[in-house]
């Protein structure tokens, strides 16, 4: 059991701060290329970027291994590199080309991986939760230790799947990790335009689950929570529930005149980017400093270029296979 | 037992030990729903299971068919061959998100890289005076969609033998069982055991007129057919058995032979499974037909409580005797 104990002691020294700053790096940087691409028109449909929310994956991916089940949501470009889905898989799939993680049946918004456990992106908000509760009762019933980690917004909160989800994990104390990515926006309708109770951990904890919420835009408290819940979680006494405080600076998808909040709020959040405050943070502690910084930009930089490189010259799925997969090709064993 | 090696069993009991057998035969194998377990079932399809297998393969679930449903995806996903019984089609409206957005859609969506081995098991159906929100015929609409495959049990053995191969099949599987049939008793073979869920059956042959139904219709069909006979009409029962995928391929072969065919079904006909066979038929076999296909649905109107109403908003032996014998006098 080694990766317990690397979980009950996240300490921070200065590679593990380094690889946190550069986690967090690799998902702004390539979410960045999405959108110069989006634009360019080599990736198309609906494109939800993470940027502004990134100590929260970086944080809560850490708390699992890889043993563990992650569920996510459309909103999963970051969730899926970390869990170490390849740059070039991910580019490929928003490039549509077979060689994308799901062979471009997916796009942005359903990044799928069974080798790193990874069921998915989903698309229907909420709609992933039900399906973290199944895995885990799985793994119940198969008498593994595994948690599953479910991502979802605070938007979900409204959905009925949420409340059922919770319930239901809790009542068959179920090793569910909710991790509650609340940027205060469900698309365009702030989080005190939808709810009646804003507290959501006091929804959760009305579930009888231990429940609270972390500051979503340090990415040392993010880390730090997500371990205490998978702790929690590991132990068997059931469900876990984290709500990450955190904010989306770009658009909801790609072209969203974003009417629904101000600009001097965005600009107020921007002061608090998890990425800025963790350089100028260890920049203070002399842990980071100009060349490592370019180091970690330099050896991002390559690897972004590399997946678009590859995602160009991958191939396109042969349109005669457009049904398979719509029903297994193997019997079941 | 009699002395052919057959037994007297009711679908319910069919149904029942179908289940029980799924059980035993494998350990990843659970059943959940709405009071599968203490309760015994709300049609006691279950009755006794809780008992014989334990709380944690026989789970009750509170009344969150979205969940529990998503749950069973969930567990497929996980390993497990999970059984989820919803109480009736109705409530299934409640997991449609589920069913639709993610069991039908997942393997495609991830590159054939995730299946899910789910049997989500319902009642349909009018007969049992249960009005319109516990009454209708819904799994036309549910074999609208690809990467699921929707069964429709009539008979004992179906009862009996679906299951286990549903069970075995690597993809989303719904059984849909009519309520009216929960009690009806026959005999089946001793050893009665999994069955192909992949072809029609002709129930009855015939020369003159395919009826082509299934599910709750199937008997009263049959029926119609026998009182036909004294018409002079001898007609073919079609039971098609599953609705999706549709074996057209039967369907074309009788219609091949008898030339003319009614196809009756409980759900309403706009936009139904009755629709999708009379354009295979046309597509298929259009110049082996001496009339047009004809179609015997349920009424366009929500299912009314009152026995007479009731009684006239679905398909009876009486309506499909006098549609066909007017088709074939008109025609004939």
């Amino acid at each position: 059991m080694a990766l317990q104990a690397d979980i009950v002691t996240p300490a921070l020294d200065a590679d593990h701060a380094l690889a946190l700053l550069r986690d967090m790096i690799r998902i702004r940087r390539f979410e960045e290329k999405c959108a110069e691409l989006y634009s360019a028109s080599k990736i198309r449909g609906f494109l939800h970027l993470y940027i502004g929310e990134e100590a929260v994956a970086v944080g809560a991916m850490r708390a699992l291994t890889p043993d563990d089940n992650i569920v996510a949501t459309y909103r999963e470009h970051g969730h899926a590199l970390l869990r170490g889905i390849s740059a070039e898989s991910i580019m490929a799939e928003m490039f549509g080309k077979q060689e994308g993680c799901s062979r471009g049946r997916g796009g942005s918004m359903h990044l799928f991986d069974a080798k790193t456990r990874f069921y998915g992106g989903n698309a229907i908000v909420g709609g992933g939760l039900p399906l973290a509760v199944g895995l885990a009762l799985a793994d119940k019933l198969a008498h593994r230790s595994r948690v599953t980690a479910c991502f979802f917004g605070d938007g979900a909160v409204a959905e009925g799947e949420f409340h059922e989800s919770l319930n239901l994990a809790a009542l068959w104390k179920l090793p569910v990790l909710f991790c509650c990515e609340n940027n205060l926006y469900g698309m365009g309708t702030a989080l005190q335009r939808a709810e009646s109770e804003t507290d959501l951990c006091l929804k959760a904890s009305s579930y009888e689950m231990p429940a609270w919420p972390v500051d979503g835009m340090d990415v040392v408290a993010c880390e730090e929570a997500a371990h205490r819940a998978a702790i929690e979680v590991r132990a068997g006494a059931g469900p876990c529930f984290v709500e990450f405080r955190t904010y989306r600076f770009r658009a909801h998808s790609m072209y969203d005149p974003q009417l629904y909040r101000t600009r001097v709020e965005v600009e107020e959040w921007r002061k608090r980017d998890p990425i800025a405050m963790f350089q100028e943070s260890l920049t203070a502690q002399g842990i980071l400093d100009d060349a490592n910084l370019k180091r970690i930009e330099d050896e991002t930089a390559a690897e972004i270029e590399a997946a678009v490189a590859f995602a160009e010259a991958a191939t396109p799925e042969p349109v005669q296979d457009l049904t398979r997969f719509v029903y297994s090709e193997a019997k079941s064993t | 037992m009699s002395a052919e090696g057959k037994v007297k069993i009711t679908y319910r009991e069919a149904m029942r030990q179908a289940i029980r057998d799924a059980m035993i035969r494998d350990q990843r194998v659970f059943l959940m729903g709405e009071d599968v377990g203490r309760y015994g079932g709300c049609y006691a399809v279950s009755k006794g299971l809780l008992e014989e297998f334990g709380p944690e393969r026989i789970r009750d679930t509170p009344l969150s068919e979205s969940a529990f449903v998503g749950a069973g995806i969930g567990a497929a996903m996980g390993g497990m061959r999970p059984i989820v019984e919803i109480m009736t089609v109705n409530f299934s409206l409640l997991a449609l998100d589920q069913i639709v957005n993610n069991a039908a859609t997942i393997l495609h969506m991830s590159g054939g890289q995730f299946n899910i081995p789910l049997v989500i098991r319902m009642c349909t159906g009018a007969g049992r005076q249960l009005a319109a929100q516990h009454s209708h015929s819904l799994e036309g609409w549910y074999a609208h969609i690809p990467g699921i495959k929707v069964l429709t049990p009539a008979t004992l053995e179906d009862a009996r033998g679906m299951l286990w191969t549903a069970l075995e099949d690597p993809d989303p599987v719904l059984i849909f069982e009519h309520g009216t049939l929960y009690n009806m008793e026959g005999e089946i073979a001793a050893d009665a055991g999994p069955v192909d869920i992949v072809k029609s059956a002709i129930r009855r042959t015939g020369t003159d007129v395919s009826l082509i139904t299934y599910g709750g219709t199937l008997f009263k069909t049959l029926q119609a057919a026998e009182q036909l006979t004294a018409s002079g009409i001898d007609a073919e029962v079609v039971d098609l058995r599953t609705l999706r995928p549709l074996d057209t391929e039967t369907i074309l072969d009788s219609v091949t032979r008898t030339h003319r065919a009614v196809i009756i079904d409980e759900g309403w006909r706009s936009g139904s499974i009755s629709a999708e066979i009379s354009a295979r038929i046309m597509e298929g076999a259009f110049y082996e037909l001496d009339l047009p296909v004809q179609r015997i649905c349920s009424v366009e109107a929500p299912m009314p409580y009152a026995k007479h109403l009731e009684d006239a908003a679905v398909p009876q032996a009486s309506s499909i005797v006098e549609s066909v014998t007017n088709l074939m006098g008109a025609h004939g």
